[in-house]
């Protein structure tokens, strides 16, 4: 996946680090902190955030979720707006932290809707409270749309602009080739007529320069909501971004060390998962391991990204998706070790258990006509593997289907039939004269 | 530009991937294209002229570049490039491309380039009318005209897809691995394809679905379409659009793969980068159900695909739309093959008679055609024709240099062999033995420094300087006896000569005025004969039309050194006869000419 969520606090450092280069007419203080807990934020009170203990705070979680005033998430006040001292904003994080918070993704209103998430708090942002009055926020943010980039623009800023989008927003587009002068002349002649006329100009500049960092720092989404306007001080109250990671390696030294934390509620990912994801890393080829429902007893092992989404389209089409663990995919030519370590992670976790109702487990070994990837060469790898499990498949009751074609398809279907038959798994196996997912009908009728 | 590629496409071809290119020749040579699909390779750090390939049981040579600008201006008519770069480089590599222009297709290989990047490229192609496939893809073909690296896999699987000659069927994919399934699909349900592209699996692609199925639409020998799309973004309601407009009027059947996201969130990313569902339209089943609407033939599952596609055909076929293709003769590809440990390149002995670089010996050898020993000297040695006046120069420059007397160290040493009872080609070799930097290498040394000095505008008093920098005195210049006075008469003739049919002569003229520097300083520093050949022999080849860079070449290989071998030898045997006819007894140096100052070895260490 090329574009990545990063945290607010990322965001704000990518941002003040190039500050100059972008918005050299307006201050920003940057004073932000991210922390994991209360003991954490006392600390760098002492010694690298003084201000810490100076200024009243502003605490709240920073994992990439947002809402977090209407979850009731944001501290900003004890008695009253502004009163929020280092002490307390450390215990609040303790606090915060110790137990598992439910999160609303969507609101009615101030009323959520939808089913919560429901996880650990682990990382907090601490900034120093700005007072300020509703009419110096404002709204910004770009992202692309189709082949395009747009600037969305508005004069109110808060959580609130999404709810009225169409008469509040003004939205600017441009195609990847405009120049500066292009994007100059066409954001200054669309500012918002609602933006006070006093602000305009500094408006008009800082939406240049929003943008122009947008563009150049390969950010896929940025938004600011809100930002504080007062003369030439700019506070960003808010803000959400993803990175466009394929530009990571251009981009080492203007993002700094940047962390791409999973979503909250998401769940960890598992070992095996980690575990697959590590081995992709290190390869030119492409391991890939999602598990939707380990309990379940159709497995795939599939080679290459689109014949993976047939198989599962095919699978769910078939039997619904209760009945399908995983989804994932190799391919571009892995060696043998890496496919032989592949299939043992999927045959570890699906020989862990029986199905509940007693039926067989299901392995679909399938792919299309492979390009370039022997195919005997990586079925040695799937041969070894079940020699390593035969004894557990066969406990589990574990059937195998197998569809296949490409360079050495001959050798490498006749191999693991062989080997199937001597380890004593049932196995049917197929070529390129049958349908791709036909084995998903043949494996689902046989009972 | 109904078609993407014909039977006369050639591609440069960007990183030297060996198998994908071998796999483009064997296409070549199964479907009997006259000349290989890859015109050139660039390899930036590669030092080899070329690389091997099997042409069926035999080889050919593809010479490799060391920049896309270089292959390009060696190789203008090749217009597709098949940029192999890693994601890092791609995008470098297709901006200097469409810079230097000439290419109609750039195809795009690296997945994950940045997508600002991408976005970038595929808009100034587009903007050049240039045809990107990719990034992130296998490629394209054209089948029986043109196939690009590893799509259609192996050649087994292509002749049994049918690859290997055009059907009816023009074929879209986004995906590289189901292409091929779709191909196979498609010739065991119709008759194959007639030019299939996977567009790429990036989120930004260059060619999008509808900008190649509306080259299809032009491309008389596609009858039908099929798209296979998949979950995520909005690139099949253009292809919609297209048809409820009446754009494309040819049947089209299509798929979007990804059913099976709707059932997750967005944290499971299915397929590819550019696979993901951002709102409810690009769902594979909205897309699905909004192409059944607009009359496209959508089947109820990708399993039902391949009915659906035999169905159209059928109906086709009935209607005398598609009709009934023959089949073309293929070559087969050896299943042994052997690379060949030895390359020429200038002559052949295969034939009925033997060739000096395509003529045979006759039609050189025999005094009825006129040719000379230089004549020969260009085919052997330089695989050209030379025009009359540079043989002629080339047969001055031999006769020039046969003899200059016994004394010299390379006839002395023939002679002393000779007289040792050595054979002619014994006597003959130790004379030749002598022939380096020191005994003829004027020719070389002149010819590398002048063009160096006049290669970068040095003045003649700035030459001088920088040669007594390098602490060697100036190779060509300089006479025992002769001076401007009494000049070398060899020297005049071939000046005259060179003067006379010589095109022009600016090394020769920049070496005068070093001449007439060097000799205000001392009378006989003139340019002598080995100096006058070697500049010379640079101001032909220029005129010529070789390169600086090649002109280097022949130089570094010593190229000039062998005119001189070739002359000289012939003074040498007549030495040796000489000795041989004479009779003369074993030499023995006389003492009296031998300082002894021999003193006791003192032991060391």
């Amino acid at each position: 996946m090329a574009q990545k969520a990063i945290r607010e606090y990322d965001a704000k450092s990518i941002l003040a680090r190039h500050w100059d280069a972008y918005f050299p007419n307006f201050n920003y203080p940057y004073q932000t902190i991210l922390v994991q807990t209360g003991d954490e934020l006392r600390e760098a009170a002492k010694t690298t955030h003084p201000w810490l203990a100076e200024k009243p705070l502003v605490a709240k979680p920073d994992m990439l979720f947002g809402k977090r005033g209407k979850n009731d998430l944001v501290l900003f006040k004890v008695n009253k707006p502004g009163d929020v001292t280092l002490e307390d904003a450390a215990k609040w994080i303790d606090e915060k932290r110790a137990e598992k918070q439910k999160v609303y993704f969507s609101f009615d209103g101030d009323t959520p809707t939808g089913e919560p998430s429901e996880d650990y708090l682990t990382h907090f942002i601490v900034e120093p409270f700005t007072p300020h009055t509703q009419d110096e926020e404002y709204y910004i943010s770009a992202t692309v749309v189709g082949d395009e980039d747009v600037l969305y623009m508005s004069a109110e800023g808060g959580m609130e602009v999404e709810e009225g989008w169409d008469e509040k927003v003004t939205e600017v587009a441009f195609p990847i080739t405009a120049t500066e002068e292009e994007i100059e002349k066409k954001i200054r002649e669309n500012i918002p007529a609602d933006v006070k006329d006093e602000d305009k100009e500094a408006f008009a500049e800082f939406a240049i320069g929003f943008f122009k960092a947008y563009r150049e720092l390969n950010f896929a989404y940025l938004e600011i909501n809100p930002f504080v306007l007062q003369g030439n001080n700019v506070e960003l109250l808010d803000m959400v971004a993803k990175l466009d990671d394929t530009a990571g390696f251009m981009m080492v030294d203007h993002w700094g060390d940047i962390e791409y934390p999973t979503a909250f509620g998401m769940e960890a990912k598992s070992p095996e998962v980690e575990a697959i994801e590590e081995a992709d890393a290190k390869t030119g080829a492409s391991l890939k391991l999602t598990l939707l429902k380990p309990e379940a007893r159709i497995w795939t092992m599939v080679a290459g990204g689109g014949a993976s989404v047939v198989y599962a389209d095919t699978i769910a089409d078939f039997a619904g998706i209760d009945d399908l663990a995983n989804y994932g995919e190799y391919s571009g030519g892995p060696t043998t070790g890496e496919t032989k370590f592949y299939a043992e992670t999927i045959l570890d976790l699906m020989t862990r258990e029986k199905d509940p109702k007693g039926r067989d487990k299901i392995l679909i070994i399938g792919g299309a006509i492979a390009n370039f990837t022997d195919v005997a060469k990586t079925f040695t790898g799937i041969i070894q593997a079940f020699e390593e499990y035969a004894e557990k498949m066969k406990e589990v009751g574990v059937r195998v289907y197998v569809r296949r074609g490409g360079p050495n398809y001959e050798k490498g279907l006749k191999d693991i039939k062989e080997a199937a038959d001597r380890l004593e798994i049932p196995i049917e196996v197929y070529g390129p004269e049958t349908h791709v997912t036909d084995i998903v009908r043949m494996a689902l009728e046989e009972k | 530009m109904s078609k993407l590629f014909t039977k006369d496409t050639q591609a440069i071809f960007w990183n030297n991937n060996k198998t994908a290119i071998q796999r483009m020749l064997d296409y070549d040579y199964v479907i009997k294209r006259e000349k290989p699909s890859v015109a050139a390779i660039v390899a930036p750090t590669s030092s080899n002229k070329f690389e091997k390939f099997f042409w069926g049981a035999d080889e050919v040579m593809v010479p490799v570049y060391k920049s896309t600008a270089e292959a390009k201006a060696a190789q203008p008519q090749a217009d597709v490039l098949l940029n192999f770069a890693s994601f890092r480089t791609a995008y470098d590599v297709t901006m200097e491309a469409l810079n230097l222009g000439g290419f109609k297709t750039i195809m795009i290989t690296a997945e994950g380039i940045p997508e600002r990047l991408a976005r970038g490229m595929n808009a100034k192609a587009r903007e050049l009318g240039v045809t990107v496939i990719g990034p992130a893809t296998v490629g394209a073909i054209a089948p029986g005209a043109f196939k690009i690296a590893n799509i259609g896999g192996t050649i087994e699987n292509i002749v049994n897809s049918k690859l290997h000659r055009a059907g009816s069927c023009g074929l879209v994919t986004r995906s590289g691995g189901l292409f091929n399934e779709l191909s196979n699909i498609i010739a065991i349900n119709a008759d194959g394809i007639a030019e299939g592209v996977a567009i790429g699996g990036d989120r930004f692609v260059g060619s999008v679905f509808i900008d190649n199925l509306l080259r299809m639409e032009e491309n008389p020998d596609v009858k039908y379409m099929v798209l296979l799309g998949e979950v995520g973004g909005t690139e099949e309601y253009k292809v919609i659009e297209a048809v409820k407009s009446g754009k494309i009027k040819k049947p089209i059947i299509a798929w979007c793969i990804g059913t099976i996201a709707k059932y997750y969130d967005s944290g499971v990313q299915f397929g590819h980068a550019g696979a993901s569902a951002n709102d409810d339209r690009e769902t594979a089943e909205a897309k699905n159900r909004a192409m059944k609407e607009a009359g496209i033939h959508v089947p109820a599952s990708f399993n039902d695909l391949p009915e659906v596609i035999n169905g159209v055909y059928k109906e086709l076929h009935a209607e005398g739309i598609i009709k009934d293709i023959e089949e073309p003769a293929i070559n087969t590809i050896p299943a042994y093959r052997r690379p060949k440990q030895f390359i020429c390149t200038i002559s052949d002995d295969r034939g009925e008679e033997a060739t000096y670089a395509g003529f045979p010996i006759s039609s050189v050898a025999l005094p009825s055609t006129g040719k000379g020993i230089g004549d020969v000297i260009s085919l052997l040695w330089f695989k050209k024709q030379y025009p009359k006046w540079a043989t002629d120069f080339i047969e001055t420059v031999i006769k020039t240099v046969a003899d200059h007397g016994p004394a010299v160290s390379g006839a002395h040493n023939a002679k002393v062999t000779a007289r040792a009872g050595k054979s002619v080609v014994e006597s003959l070799v130790t004379g030749l033995l002598t022939i380096g930097p020191r005994f003829g290498g004027a020719i070389d040394g002149a010819a590398l420094y002048f063009k160096y000095a006049d290669d970068n505008n040095l003045s003649p008093k700035e030459f001088l300087g920088y040669m007594k920098k390098q602490g060697v005195p100036i190779p060509g210049i300089g006479h025992r006896i002769k001076s401007l006075k009494n000049p070398d008469l060899r020297v005049k003739g071939l000046m005259d000569y060179a003067a006379e049919n010589f095109p022009k002569t600016p090394l020769l003229d920049y070496a005068r005025t070093v001449e007439a520097l060097t000799t205000s300083k001392k009378e006989n520093l003139i340019l002598n004969v080995d100096g006058t050949i070697g500049i010379l022999m640079v101001d032909m080849w220029r005129a010529l039309g070789y390169s600086e860079t090649e002109i280097d070449e022949f130089i570094e290989s010593g190229t000039l050194n062998a005119f001189f071998i070739v002359g000289r030898s012939i003074g040498f045997i007549g030495h040796v006869l000489d000795e041989k006819r004479l009779a003369m007894p074993m030499y023995r140096h006389p003492m009296d000419d031998i300082l002894y100052d021999v003193q006791k070895a003192e032991p060391i260490g």
